[in-house]
C-alpha cells in the first residue's frame, strides 16, 4: 500500500511538474486592410425565421460575419494552432458543442481535435438540416435533419482538417467553420483578436493563424515561436490581399 | 373517338408533358439557384414522411424549393408514363413507340440520379442530373413534334431536301455548340462556387482575367456572398470564360445558319423561319447570361437563364430531327435543274400516311 502511495505521488509530482513548465502561447490577430462590407442575412424576410421572437424584435438583419473586427483592428474568428512540433494527442471526453440559435450557428468558428466528438444542438422553434462538408479524405461527409426540440446530433472526424465547413442547406446563410487538429494546443480569437493557446510543453514550434476569408484554401500565416516555461508570445498581421 | 381526334389528344398530351418537363427543369433550376439541392437529406422519404404526405408546414427556406420540385418531378414522371403507354397502344408507328418506351425509361432513370445526388452528396451526380434533363425534354419534345398535325406537313414540304449539307452539318454544330453549353453551365452552377466571374462584358475589368493565386486569394478574399460558396479556382474562372466564348460561337453559328438558310433557300422556307426563331432565342439566351452576371446571379434571372438554355436545345435538336429526318428523302426538288444534290439515302416510312392514318 505504500509502494502504490508512493507511486501515485509520484506520478501527481511529475505531472504538476509538466504542467507547471508548460507555457501559454498569447497574441493578438490584426487586420490590416478594409473589408468590403457583409451583406445581411435574409432572417427576417424567411417566413419562420422572421417569426423568432429576437429575430422579430431585432431592428435589423444581422450581418454574415466574414470580418469580424474591433476598433483597433483586432481580428476575431480566427484559428491559431500548432502547425509543426506537437505531438498527437488522445481526444478529450469532453464533446464541442454548436448550437443553433435564431437561424445562426454559433460559434461561427471553432477548434476542436480530431476523433473528438461535436454535439450540434438546435435551439431554435424550427427545423434545419445540419450538413458538415469535409473536404479531406477519410471525414465522412453526412446530412442529417434535426426538427425543433430533438436532441443532439454527434459528430466525429477522424483527421486534421482547417477548415471544415458546416452548413444547413434549410437556410443557406448558416455556417460554421471548424479547425480539426490532433493536438489539444489550438484557439480562436475572441472579439478583439486576442487569443490563449494552454499548457503548450516549452520547445520549437511553427504556429498558424488561419482565416476563413484571407485563407480559403485553409493556408494561414505561419510564425516559428520557442515556448519557454513562461510562454511565449506571436502576434499575427493579417493582410487583406491587395484588390 | 375518332382517329384523328385521338391522335389530336395524345399530341396535346406530349405538348403538356414537354411543357412540364421545361417547367420541371426550372424549378430543379431553382434549387440550385437557391443552394437548396439538399435541404432534404433523405430520398426517395422527405425527412422519413412520404412525400406526397409531407406536412406543408414543415415546407419552409430551401426545402419549399427541393420539395416542390421533387412532386413536380413525379407528376412529370406521371405524365411520361401515360404518355409511354398511349403511344405504345394507339401509336401505329413502332419507331414512335421506342421513343415512348426510352422516355418512361429516361424519366425513371432521372428520378434515381436525382435521388442518389441527394443520398450519395456527390456533387457530380448534380451536374449529370441537370444535363440529362436537357436530352430528356428534347426527346419528349420530338414525341410531340412527331405525333402533331404539323409533322405531315413537315414531311411533305419539299424544301427539306434543298438543304445544302453544309448547312446540315452547321446546324448539328450549332446544337452540339448549345448543349456543351448547357454542360458548362450545369457544371459550373452544380459546383457551388457562385459567380466566378463577376463583371460583363469584360470580366474583372480586362478581356481574360488573371488566374493567379495571389489573384485568387485577392478576389476570394472579398467575395460578400450570403451563400458563402467555395473559394474561386482558377478552373472555374477559365470555365466561365468558356462559357462566354462558346455563347458567342453559338450565336455566330446560329445566326450563319439563318443567314444561310434565308439566302439559299428563300424567306418563306419553314427552315429559315425556325433558324430565324431559333437565332431570336439564342440572342434572348445570350442576354440572360449577361443579365445573370450583372445581377449577380439573382435566382429569378439565372433560373429564366436555365430555362431558355433549355428551350434552345429543344429548339436546335429539333431542327436537326426534321433534317435529318427529310434532307435525305427523295423528292420533286431533287430532280430541280441545277440542285447540286447530295448524297442520298433510301427515303423513310411515309409519313403523312402513318400520321393521318
Amino acid at each position: 500500500m505504500k509502494k502504490l502511495i508512493g507511486f501515485l505521488g509520484a506520478a501527481a509530482c511529475v505531472g504538476t511538474m509538466q504542467t507547471a513548465s508548460a507555457g501559454d502561447i498569447t497574441g493578438k490577430i490584426t487586420l490590416k486592410g478594409t473589408p468590403p462590407p457583409a451583406p445581411e442575412m435574409p432572417l427576417k424576410a424567411d417566413p419562420f425565421c422572421g417569426k423568432i421572437k429576437e429575430v422579430a424584435a431585432a431592428p435589423g438583419n444581422p450581418r454574415m460575419p466574414f470580418y469580424v473586427v474591433d476598433k483597433s483592428g483586432g481580428l476575431a474568428d480566427v484559428f491559431i494552432y500548432i502547425k509543426e512540433g506537437a505531438k498527437a494527442a488522445a481526444p478529450p471526453a469532453q464533446p464541442v458543442v454548436i448550437d443553433q440559435v435564431q437561424c445562426q450557428y454559433t460559434p461561427y468558428v471553432v477548434g476542436l481535435q480530431a476523433k473528438q466528438k461535436i454535439l450540434v444542438k438546435n435551439s431554435d422553434p424550427l427545423m434545419h438540416n445540419v450538413h458538415p462538408q469535409p473536404t479531406v479524405a477519410g471525414n465522412k461527409e453526412a446530412n442529417k435533419a434535426q426538427p425543433a426540440n430533438a436532441g443532439p446530433l454527434e459528430f466525429v472526424f477522424d483527421n486534421p482538417e482547417v477548415f471544415l465547413r458546416f452548413r444547413c442547406d434549410v437556410h443557406p446563410w448558416m455556417f460554421s467553420y471548424v479547425g480539426v487538429v490532433d493536438h489539444p494546443y489550438f484557439a480562436v480569437s475572441g472579439k478583439d483578436g486576442a487569443f490563449k493557446i494552454s499548457n503548450v510543453p516549452p520547445g520549437d514550434y511553427v504556429i498558424e493563424a488561419v482565416h476563413r476569408k484571407t485563407h480559403p484554401n485553409g493556408k494561414g500565416i505561419t510564425q516559428k515561436i520557442k515556448v519557454g516555461a513562461d510562454g511565449a508570445k506571436a502576434d499575427f498581421t493579417v493582410e487583406l490581399p491587395a484588390q | 373517338m375518332t382517329r384523328s381526334n385521338h391522335s389530336l389528344w395524345l399530341n396535346r398530351f406530349a405538348v403538356f408533358t414537354a411543357l412540364a418537363t421545361l417547367i420541371l427543369i426550372g424549378i430543379g433550376g431553382l434549387v440550385t439557384s437557391h443552394e437548396a439541392g439538399l435541404s432534404v437529406p433523405d430520398w426517395p422519404t422527405t425527412y422519413g414522411y412520404n412525400m406526397f404526405l409531407f406536412p406543408p408546414s414543415y415546407w419552409m427556406g430551401g426545402i419549399l424549393y427541393e420539395h416542390t420540385h421533387r412532386l413536380f418531378a413525379s407528376f412529370v414522371g406521371l405524365l411520361t408514363t401515360i404518355l409511354a403507354v398511349w403511344l405504345w397502344i394507339k401509336e401505329p408507328r413502332r419507331w414512335v413507340q421506342w421513343l415512348g418506351v426510352a422516355a418512361f425509361f429516361g424519366v425513371v432513370l432521372q428520378g434515381v440520379l436525382g435521388g442518389l445526388r441527394v443520398t450519395l452528396l456527390q456533387n457530380s451526380l448534380g451536374f449529370v442530373h441537370a444535363t440529362a434533363a436537357q436530352l430528356f425534354l428534347l426527346l419528349v419534345g420530338i414525341i410531340a413534334l412527331v405525333t402533331s398535325a404539323s409533322w405531315s406537313k413537315i414531311a411533305a414540304n419539299e424544301t427539306w431536301s434543298l438543304v445544302p449539307k453544309g448547312l446540315r452539318y452547321l446546324l448539328l454544330s450549332a446544337t452540339s455548340l448549345v448543349f456543351l453549353q448547357l454542360i458548362l453551365g450545369a457544371v459550373m452552377r452544380h459546383q457551388h462556387a457562385g459567380l466566378a466571374v463577376p463583371d460583363f462584358p469584360l470580366a474583372y475589368g480586362q478581356l481574360w482575367p488573371p488566374t493567379d493565386a495571389a489573384f485568387l486569394d485577392s478576389v476570394n478574399a472579398r467575395r460578400m456572398d450570403v451563400f458563402d460558396p467555395n473559394p474561386i479556382t482558377a478552373f472555374q474562372i477559365v470555365l466561365h470564360m468558356m462559357h462566354r466564348l462558346g455563347a458567342l460561337a453559338t450565336l455566330l453559328a446560329v445566326g450563319a445558319g439563318a443567314w444561310i438558310s434565308r439566302s439559299r433557300l428563300g424567306n418563306r422556307a419553314p427552315l429559315t423561319k425556325a433558324t430565324l426563331a431559333w437565332f431570336c432565342l439564342i440572342m434572348l439566351q445570350a442576354a440572360l447570361g449577361a443579365a445573370t452576371v450583372l445581377s449577380r446571379k439573382a435566382a429569378d434571372v439565372a433560373t429564366v437563364h436555365v430555362i431558355a438554355g433549355a428551350a434552345s436545345l429543344l429548339v436546335g435538336g429539333l431542327l436537326c430531327f426534321i433534317v435529318l429526318r427529310f434532307s435525305f428523302a427523295p423528292s420533286k426538288a431533287e430532280k430541280a435543274p441545277g440542285h447540286s444534290g447530295a448524297t442520298r439515302l433510301p427515303a423513310p416510312q411515309t409519313e403523312t400516311a402513318l400520321t393521318t392514318g
